[in-house]
């Protein structure tokens, strides 16, 4: 083995001995410095998690999250220099990650805070102005084939719990009460200017967006739906600033 | 182009480095709306290069406003030069990418590793200083500079510890790394404090040993006080503290080496109110004036 991979593979597993042909200028223990390296890499990494899953960290505890993710990062370390992509697996992990089979939403709410960082750094996008929507609603032959396109920073979740509540209400006074967990929601998530904002949408309605990310046109989205209030669906897409273009080309 | 073979020219610090010989903040996000509502009178912002790696959203919109009105420095702190193993050359591309849409007045990265293989450790790890270690480095920065068209600044490192298999002292192999690629030395006077009571050298020693010719940015922290199980003292660079006395101390003795250059006051762990950070730059800035008045 090359000497930085000994040295990296003790870093990311406390089990493994510190690694050979090091040295203190004082003649102190080596693996007393080495420790030095492992704090700062297993820190900063479970720190990046803490930064990314605040609301995750609320819902198992401070020292629960740590040790938690101190697993998580050795079985999945980051492959890429960009911390703000690390932990794309961490919902998956729970979801797999016994401990936490008494907090069956969890992993539904670290999807939702991966997609809000997701939104929060996506690509910008110009959106097309209220009246050029009205304008284009209006007109019927231009409804008939009309194509929408939405912000990049626009996501959806479908989940089996009350995930767009659970988070909310840990943005203030953390407190699940009043809330039926097992109420399960469409979790709407888009970028409007520099905020991201977080929606419960109905099924149709979610359903209605998925058709329209998917690049079906307007109306065949809708129609294709359960039902919902598509005017306003669509007051909700163009109030938040997520429509960027409009397109009524017929596909060839 | 750049070649490992034969040395580069010396440069002038205006060819390594575009920044004023002031003081400098690093931006931080807490900061960017205040920066923007105030206009503080600095020198330059720096900023980390990975954080900007991004498609767009808030801190594209935030660096894009403060870069028309002041110089930037764009700090690497994941390339990982010193790796045993190649480049990410998609890494470079995003680098090239975030200097070709920003301008930066000084482009600079750290002798250090941070990838194995695809595995990223996101800390600056140590080298083991010998001729191996020299053509590896060497040959990456000439990479690096190859692919970026202009000259890059090297950080001297903080470490903990030392490799039996090292046969060339730290300034010596920087010297030679400056020598043989042609780029300038980012001094990084906190980091050369804290290495030489880490490893009980003299810092006034270790400074008159590196290429001090070749200073395009200095860089000042804090760092965080330890004992290793010795009982000597164990400093952690961990930018979460003040400047340190000792540090402000060996500052002056570098100005009085190398005159006037931009340093940067760095501070990435308990970021204190913005005006705490502008007092530490007025107080390296007051030196700098100092430096730039002597004859």
């Amino acid at each position: 083995m090359s000497t930085q991979a000994d040295f990296s593979a003790a870093l990311l597993d406390t089990r493994l001995p510190c690694p050979a042909g090091l040295c203190s200028a004082n003649g102190a223990d080596p693996a007393s410095r080495f420790l030095v390296y492992r704090n700062n890499v297993q820190g900063s990494l479970i720190n990046a998690l803490a930064d990314s899953y605040p609301v995750v960290q609320q819902l198992v505890g401070e020292e629960f999250f740590r040790g938690m993710a101190g697993i998580f990062i050795q079985q999945q370390p980051p492959h890429s220099p960009l911390m703000s992509r690390y932990g794309d697996g961490l919902a998956d992990f729970i979801d797999a990650f016994e401990p936490t089979a008494e907090v069956p939403y969890l992993a539904d709410v670290a999807r939702l805070e991966r997609l809000r960082t997701r939104a929060y750094h996506a690509a910008d996008a110009a959106t097309v102005s209220a009246q050029q929507i009205s304008a284009a609603l209006a007109d019927p032959q231009t409804l008939a084939e009309l194509n929408i396109t939405l912000h990049p920073s626009l996501h959806l979740l479908d989940s089996a719990y009350a995930v767009v509540s659970i988070w909310a209400t840990h943005q203030g006074e953390a407190t699940l009460a009043g809330i039926d967990i097992h109420q399960g929601q469409h979790a709407l998530v888009l970028r409007n200017g520099l905020e991201v904002e977080v929606f419960a949408l109905d099924h149709g309605a979610s359903v209605f967006i998925r058709h329209l990310l998917n690049h079906r046109a307007l109306l065949d989205a809708a129609q294709d739906s359960p039902p919902f209030d598509l005017p306003q669906t669509l007051a909700l897409l163009i109030g938040h600033n997520a429509i960027t273009d409009l397109n009524t080309k017929v596909s060839p | 182009m750049f070649s490992t073979n034969e040395p580069v020219p010396p440069r002038t610090r205006a060819a390594l480095c575009g920044l004023p010989p002031r003081a400098g903040l690093g931006l931080k996000t807490g900061h960017f709306v205040e920066v923007l509502g105030t206009q503080p009178d600095i020198g330059f912002f720096e900023v980390h290069a990975e954080n900007y790696m991004v498609d767009g959203g808030p801190f594209h919109h935030f660096l894009g406003l403060i870069r028309e009105q002041y110089p930037l420095s764009l700090h690497g702190v994941g390339l990982s030069i010193g790796a045993e193993g190649p480049l990410d050359i998609q890494h470079l591309q995003r680098l090239q990418t975030l200097i070709e849409r920003y301008q930066p007045q000084a482009f600079s990265e750290h002798l250090a590793w941070s990838s194995h293989g695809p595995v990223f450790l996101n800390d600056l790890l140590p080298l083991a200083y010998d001729t191996s270690t020299l053509n590896r480095v060497c040959e990456h920065i000439d990479q690096v500079q190859n692919n970026l068209k202009r000259p890059m600044l090297l950080e001297n490192p903080a470490t903990y510890l030392g490799f039996e298999r090292s046969t060339i002292d730290e300034p010596a192999f920087i010297t030679e790394v400056i020598r043989r690629s042609g780029c300038g030395l980012l001094l990084d006077v906190n980091n050369v404090y804290v290495s030489c009571i880490n490893h009980q050298r003299d810092p006034l020693a270790y400074l008159d040993a590196l290429p001090l010719h070749a200073v395009g940015e200095i860089h000042l922290a804090g760092f965080a006080e330890d004992a290793d199980r010795l009982g000597d003292r164990l400093l952690i660079d961990d930018h979460g503290a003040p400047i340190d006395d000792a540090v402000w101390a060996l500052y002056r003795q570098a100005l009085e080496r190398v005159g006037p250059v931009a340093t940067l006051i760095e501070r990435d762990n308990q970021v204190p109110a913005f005006n705490v950070l502008l007092a530490e730059a007025q107080q390296a800035e007051a030196l700098l004036l100092h430096a730039g008045s002597r004859p």
